[in-house]
């Protein structure tokens, strides 16, 4: 009788090896326990929406116009939509023939892929090549599209931030490659350590492996810290030193909340130092419409952008895009609007723009009340969110928490989040979803639940925190 | 110790670069040129890169590095051809006259609503409202929307939690979509179809990547796929490092698919070490059209339980049937009636919303079904659906929209089924008459599109041709094709892209331009033909 040919042990390995905790244990048990009635507070990924953050209203207008371009005709269309919003849909409609129902050119409609290339230009200086930019289905596909094309085997080494956004220790694992960590410091509000990183390098080469690429993520996820440009020139310095192409996720660039180190990106900073660099270094950079503060990750829109990279190989990574045929064209209008957005003088410009503050500000607020929150809680240190949209808190679990942990089969961190999760409906990700020290300990929350609702969420934390620690410690030392 | 010195050398060097970047100070004002760093920088990192133990002279990422599976992988569809039709186009708009036609007439891809095909109103507007959903607080809404997809936009956004259309939904897709959409496989089917058995994803594509990905570890593993295919299937298996096994599809036929033929494709595969791990059957076909009888449905699915295999079942043409004598019976229809469980029985079912009447291609809608696998198994095709969140909200909800659309006695029904018996009784006619046309021709057979959106005739050619196409480098097809082309701007894909028997020659030619150019394209396809049989003729 012929084995079961999907049976598990004949899975492709290295689909078993992929771990994507920002959807994995605590994620299934908040939705187990959501089913069963329990108010769960869902913290544990960067969606907006989900928590009641609203769409910015003039995308929504332009998107639901070209959708439906029949009402363009309708006499009462002016009635429920604003003349600049119609401009916009028939302009985004007359840059795709066929609407948004037809495949559009495998890298993303022309004409947007031209808006943002003049948004690059605006941001940075610097000319953009709209032939060098792809839409895709979302940031994610972009990485994993190049991911794939760098990945041979498994000893190519990727250089991965440590913590990291699982989605690369998840596509690293998938293609059959291997993840090469570098370490940012915690001590050091999650500093880069350029000095480790290169002996991350020796070591993996030592081992034989081919080091290929470096990613960052700037501003980072989880850890929430925005690069100075000092540490990008050197980040550069190094890939062209080391023969790495720098794949640069600046997807939170609009998330920032400190005003000592403003967004550079690494594109900027590339052309900035001049050849032999600007011309040599190969790098990626991945943008998004589910962050800053549009927030639109049900959209599925990104971008990436190739510079130095040989005209074959952008020929081959063309090829492979093709076979995905196009990305959603309403996700590459969202795309286009972000980068094009209303300007002053435009009738939806007063609302675009107060919209956009009124997020942005609270954003803000709500990155220093979350690390002051943390900061007071009993064993609890929590640098500040200086960007993106998530706080990273350590948690100094006492002995007998990390032994209770044990006896119940569980990665610490993964114990206290799930004692969390049932006391107080506040779903988070362990930090060894992201990746930490060994014996260092963390969880990953996100900055976006309501305003109004983060007093409550804030005691309600401490709250169970304090009882955990009672719990597992004793009385504090007061 | 060399090692330790080299690392001592390459600190001190990273050290004066900091020093150096730190007296830089901040970056001035944005240049429009990229200035020259200053000369010890530049040195320094000269210095610092001779010392590295990199792979220095080659780029990090260039033709010689990268993944080899992205080399190998091919797509016709979207290839070399449609990449001098491009450049012929651009001709075009610089100079009109330039050329013996005035426009690429595109027949290469199954792209309804780039060739003037109309999207389906109904589904517009309630996509629109779900869009924006605060028009449905308006009341001048009603002025511009009909009322029950005004009815229906209401429905769906009670199923999204909070209404938010911008969210990340279940990495499966949203709940309530995907029971609405198993209530439409159990309306047409007769057979209970459960929510949770759906992955809504963008497009089939991905789902059919997911797949493949799955089931191949190495070349070692092996998937049957038809010749000829649609080319997505060989793409994806190449891409995750397995090996395509071939079955050939008769065309003597009517492009039938024997089992005979499986098992004797089979069995050579296995000789040669290779775990065949699934059977692809697309159904309509693509690019051949033909529509599987009950019969040979049955036979697959014994075919299938008998060897181990999974059934990778491409049903994404289940509305595009124009022939009274055949009809789409899904395989898990089939499968159920021969009395195969959940548990017997391991099946995927692929649907999309780019074809059928709706030809929404840009919106990138579609999901699979999964039955017949274990709970561990199940838990890894959720694992790797989560890492990229989710499908795209509008899809999903176009998915919807398509398994369970306007019902008689809703207001837009009437509306909606002129709209769709407009749009398929005329792929059945374009269908028709460019088959008729292609047969007409001296030296061209082609078997009849019972379904699909594309006819596949085979080219006899004379030697001369064949030899000129051999001087030319290229593929007799390709040859053909290309000289197609430039005389017409009728851009076909050439056979060689889908598979066929060996010796033959064949093209792929969609039947969806605008019904009213149809005469012209037949015109001018005949008046190219005939010339070009007559200079080649033996």
């Amino acid at each position: 009788m012929a084995r079961k040919p999907l049976d598990y042990d004949q899975l492709n390995e290295n689909v078993k090896k992929v771990q994507y905790a920002v959807r994995g244990e605590l994620y299934l048990r908040a939705s187990e326990l959501q089913k069963e009635g329990k108010r769960i507070i869902f913290t544990n990924v960067g969606n907006p929406h989900a928590l009641g953050q609203k769409p910015l209203t003039f995308p929504r207008q332009v998107v639901a116009l070209c959708q439906a371009p029949f009402l363009l005709d309708d006499p009462n269309v002016g009635l429920i939509f604003p003349a600049d919003a119609i401009a916009r849909a028939k302009h985004y409609l007359a840059m795709a023939p066929g609407g948004l129902g037809a495949y559009s050119d495998s890298r993303g409609i022309p004409g947007i892929r031209k808006e943002v290339a003049e948004f690059i230009q605006r941001r940075d200086g610097y000319p953009s090549d709209p032939e060098l930019i792809y839409l895709t289905d979302g940031a994610s596909k972009g990485v994993m599209q190049m991911l794939n094309a760098i990945i041979r085997n498994e000893r190519d080494g990727i250089l991965v931030p440590v913590p990291q956004y699982p989605l690369y220790s998840a596509a690293i694992s998938l293609f059959g490659g291997a993840l090469v960590p570098y370490y940012l410091e915690e001590e050091a509000n999650w500093g880069l350590d350029i000095v480790g990183t290169r002996q991350s390098v020796a070591a993996a080469r030592a081992k034989g492996m081919t080091v290929r690429a470096m990613v960052i993520i700037n501003p980072g996820n989880p850890t929430g810290q925005c690069l100075s440009e000092a540490n990008i020139r050197e980040i550069l310095r190094f890939c062209y030193e080391e023969n790495l192409v720098l794949l640069a996720d600046e997807v939170y660039q609009e998330n920032i909340y400190q005003d000592e180190r403003p967004f550079i990106s690494a594109r900027k900073v590339l052309f900035d130092m001049g050849p032999p660099l600007s011309r040599e270094v190969q790098l990626v950079s991945f943008h998004t419409v589910s962050k800053g503060y549009w927030g639109e990750c049900g959209q599925r829109g990104g971008y990436f952008e190739m510079t130095n990279l040989p005209p074959k190989t952008v020929d081959e990574i063309y090829k492979v895009a093709s076979i995905a045929l196009s990305p959603n064209v309403p996700g590459q209008i969202f795309m286009g609007l972000m980068v094009n957005p209303p300007k002053p003088g435009d009738i939806s410009y007063p609302k675009y723009a107060s919209e956009s503050k009124a997020i942005l500000g609270s954003l803000r607020r709500r990155a220093r009340i979350m690390t002051d929150g943390f900061n007071s809680c009993r064993n609890v240190v929590c640098n500040f969110t200086e960007g993106a949209m998530y706080s990273f808190p350590q948690i100094r679990l006492p002995p007998r928490a990390i032994e209770a942990a044990k006896r119940a089969g569980k990665e610490p961190d993964v114990f206290y989040c799930l004692k969390l999760l049932e006391a107080t409906g506040i779903s988070t990700v362990p930090g060894s979803g992201f990746g930490q020290k060994e014996g260092v300990f963390h969880l990953r929350t996100t900055i976006l639940p309501a305003e109004e609702d983060f007093p409550a969420i804030m005691s309600s934390f401490k709250k169970f925190n304090d009882s955990f620690m009672e719990q597992y410690e004793g009385y504090s030392r007061m | 110790m060399r090692r330790y010195a080299a690392d001592k050398a390459r600190r001190a060097v990273a050290a004066s670069l900091r020093a150096a970047s730190r007296s830089a100070g901040p970056s001035p004002a944005p240049a429009p040129h990229p200035r020259s760093p200053a000369p010890v920088a530049a040195m320094a990192a000269a210095l610092a890169r001779a010392m590295s133990t990199a792979s220095v002279g080659t780029p990090a990422v260039s033709i010689n590095t990268i993944n080899p599976k992205v080399l190998k992988c091919e797509y016709a569809v979207r290839g070399e051809i449609v990449t001098h039709a491009q450049n012929l186009q651009q001709e075009l708009q610089k100079n009109p006259e330039s050329l013996p036609f005035d426009e690429i007439l595109y027949c290469n891809i199954g792209n309804p609503q780039s060739l003037g095909q109309q999207p389906v109103t109904f589904f517009r507007e309630v996509l629109s409202l779900c869009d924006h959903p605060v028009l449905l607080d308006k009341s001048e809404t009603h002025a511009l929307y009909s009322s029950d997809a005004i009815e229906r936009a209401w429905q769906i956004l009670d199923k999204i939690p909070g209404r938010a259309t911008g969210a990340y939904s279940h990495s499966q897709g949203i709940k309530g979509l995907r029971d609405e959409i198993a209530a439409g496989i159990a309306a047409r089917d007769g057979f209970h179809a459960s929510g949770d058995n759906i992955f809504l994803t963008d497009g089939a594509s991905p789902a059919v990547h997911m797949m493949m990905q799955l089931l191949i570890s190495s070349e070692k593993d092996g998937i049957l796929c038809p010749i000829p295919q649609y080319p997505l299937y060989s793409a994806s298996i190449a891409l995750h490092g397995g090996s395509l096994v071939p079955y050939f599809l008769d065309e003597e036929t009517g492009w039938g698919l024997e089992v005979d033929e499986l098992k004797k494709q089979l069995e050579e595969a296995r000789s040669k070490g290779i775990t065949v791990r699934a059977l692809v059957v697309i159904n309509p076909g693509n690019p051949t059209g033909q529509v599987l009888a009950e019969e040979n449905q049955k036979k697959i699915v014994e075919f299938c339980k008998n060897e181990g295999l999974v059934l990778l079942a491409d049903e994404v043409y289940q509305e595009n049937i124009y022939v009274e004598d055949k009809q789409f019976h899904s395989f898990k229809k089939i499968a159920r009636s021969m009395g195969y469980t959940d548990d017997d029985l391991p099946l995927v079912s692929f649907q999309s919303v780019s074809k059928g009447y709706y030809g929404e291609c840009g919106k990138r809608g579609g999901y699979m079904e999964v039955t017949g696998f274990s709970p561990e198994v199940r838990e890894q095709i959720y694992k790797v659906a989560s890492v990229n969140l989710c499908s795209n909200i509008s899809g999903q909800i176009l998915a919807s929209l398509v398994m369970n659309p306007p019902k008689a006695g809703d207001e837009s029904f009437e509306s909606f089924m002129a709209e769709r018996d407009g749009i398929l009784s005329s792929l059945a006619r374009r269908a028709k008459a460019l088959e008729e046309a292609f047969n007409s021709l001296e030296g061209i057979t082609c078997n009849k599109a019972e379904g699909a959106m594309y006819l596949f005739p085979r080219l006899h050619l004379p030697q001369k041709a064949i030899g000129a196409a051999q001087a030319a480098g290229t593929a007799p097809d390709a040859y053909y094709a290309k000289h197609l082309l430039e005389a017409t701007g009728i851009l076909v894909v050439p056979g060689s892209g889908f598979g066929q028997v060996p010796g033959t020659w064949h093209f792929r030619c969609t039947i969806l331009p605008q019904e009213d150019k149809i005469p012209a394209i037949i015109s001018r396809f005949k008046e190219f033909h005939e010339k070009f049989m007559d200079e080649y003729r033996d």
